[in-house]
């Protein structure tokens, strides 16, 4: 138990908590990280996912891209968006983690927009129609409330990637969490490291838990005890 | 990377193509023993849950949590234990099949129609005679599509525990392209590494033919 002992050291330690290294603004960091890239990635893939689940257009692409996105090292795109930054003159650091972090926030909202949309029931669309909305109205106010549950779940798969990732810019020189991780593992100062593990399982676990919550709560009032449809949509995206 | 050197250096490439070579057969060792030790782990985790229905949910909670810790976390986590090496990168990627590959597991056994279970009882099939000759073959279609799933992504995963020195071509992607501001290195190692991701994945999509030939007979699929 010596070595607990020396992680819950590391954490009340007072040195811990000042300084740029404090956990206070490593947690920050990390929050700013991760919170900017979903916001990024949500304005990009949103307005996508429900264009095609709309239309259907460019359907079988989406699917192909982000299937082929899964065999990407989530560490490759951070490892691409490097020379892209350099060559833009923006350095290293932040600007390619956050660049790498929003191209992995896109493919589970686009794909989960995409079919929630899909997925409502073609009569329910016809009715809509037939009661005189017009497109935009129909998706607005009959598919967008009946896919939001799916489609949560693919903002919480692409939050989850987000949050894993942003530990990895450790190794691109960006702050967070994973220097704790990345500077324990490299100094053999296996409490600070243990200690920023736990910071982003928390973090993560807390993710999942939030989007988790906010799934259950936006299933539409008429739907719930409808069986569940979120379990396929969740397809696997581990980082 | 230097000004006015060019951004892809094919000349490195073929100066390399032993290294390359080893590094990618490293990468499929290890994504082979991942995905193996997942399947030996989640085959009867899924016939127990088939069977007590009760211990899904927590056996796939404890696997949904496994799935949400980052590997880098996953590390640290680990190292103190089982120390830096195979051991620790390996206990990561297993962990990361087991949610999907037992998801998909008790899915396609869940998908087989009672009916069809309830014939074979009816023909004097034992349980086990039951599961391996009815169930399991018809589940066949979704326990390959999890194991699709499964492959590619742990293909993708190795190259992170390039950090904890394994990594296949995440030594590439990493060590010498990243460290080293190696733009031709991250390249190949990311293009090398989806490659083999499109084989597996077709080279699983043939067994599930090679297993299934009724389906080719003109039924749907499962």
């Amino acid at each position: 138990m010596d070595f607990l002992a020396e992680v819950a050291a590391w954490f009340t330690d007072s040195a811990s908590w000042s300084g740029r290294d404090a956990i206070s603004a490593r947690v920050g960091e990390h929050l700013a990280l991760s919170g900017v890239s979903l916001l990024a990635g949500l304005a990009i893939a949103l307005p996508l996912g429900l264009f095609i689940g709309h239309t259907r257009r460019w359907a079988g692409a989406v699917v192909a891209i982000t299937n082929v996105g899964r065999a990407v090292p989530s560490v490759g795109i951070l490892g691409l968006a490097l020379p892209i930054t350099l060559q833009l003159g923006w350095g290293i650091g932040v600007p390619p983690t956050l660049l790498a972090l929003t191209v992995l926030a896109i493919p589970p909202i686009v794909l989960n927009a995409y079919v929630g949309i899909r997925d409502v029931e073609p009569e329910l669309v016809e009715a809509a129609r037939g009661m005189g909305m017009r497109e935009a109205q129909v998706l607005r106010r009959l598919e967008l409330p009946i896919a939001l549950p799916v489609i949560l779940a693919g903002v919480r798969t692409a939050s989850i990637q987000v949050i894993a990732t942003a530990t990895l810019g450790a190794i691109l020189s960006t702050g967070g969490l994973g220097r704790y991780i990345v500077d324990g593992f490299a100094r053999q100062d296996y409490p600070r490291m243990f200690g920023g593990a736990l910071l982003v399982m928390t973090l993560a676990l807390t993710s999942e838990v939030l989007f988790a919550l906010a799934q259950r709560a936006a299933v539409s009032p008429g739907l719930r005890g409808a069986p569940d449809r979120l379990s396929e949509t969740r397809a696997g995206l581990a980082v | 990377m230097t000004d006015g050197a060019p951004f892809f250096r094919l000349d490195w490439v073929v100066d390399n193509l032993d290294m390359l070579a080893q590094r990618t057969g490293e990468h499929v060792v290890l994504t082979l023993i991942g995905v193996g030790f997942g399947i030996l782990i989640a085959f009867p985790v899924t016939l127990l849950i088939h069977r007590r229905r009760r211990l899904i949910g927590p056996v796939l909670g404890v696997a949904g949590i496994l799935y949400a810790i980052p590997s880098l976390a996953l590390f640290g986590l680990l190292i103190p234990v089982t120390g830096i090496g195979l051991v620790t990168a390996e206990i990561a990627l297993v962990s990361y099949t087991l949610l999907i590959l037992i998801r998909n597991g008790l899915a396609g056994l869940d998908g087989v129609a009672p009916e069809i279970v309830e014939a074979a009882t009816g023909m004097g099939h034992t349980r086990i005679q039951r599961l391996w000759r009815v169930q399991l073959p018809l589940a066949v279609p979704v326990i390959i599509a999890g194991l699709r799933i499964a492959t590619v992504t742990t293909i993708g995963l190795v190259a992170v525990t390039a950090l904890i020195g394994q990594g296949g071509l995440g030594f590439v992607i990493i060590t010498i392209g990243i460290n080293r501001f190696f733009p031709t290195a991250i390249l190949v190692g990311v293009g090398l590494s989806i490659l083999l991701a499109v084989l597996a994945d077709r080279g699983l999509v043939l067994a599930e033919r090679a297993l299934t030939p009724w389906a080719r007979a003109g039924s749907g699929e499962g």
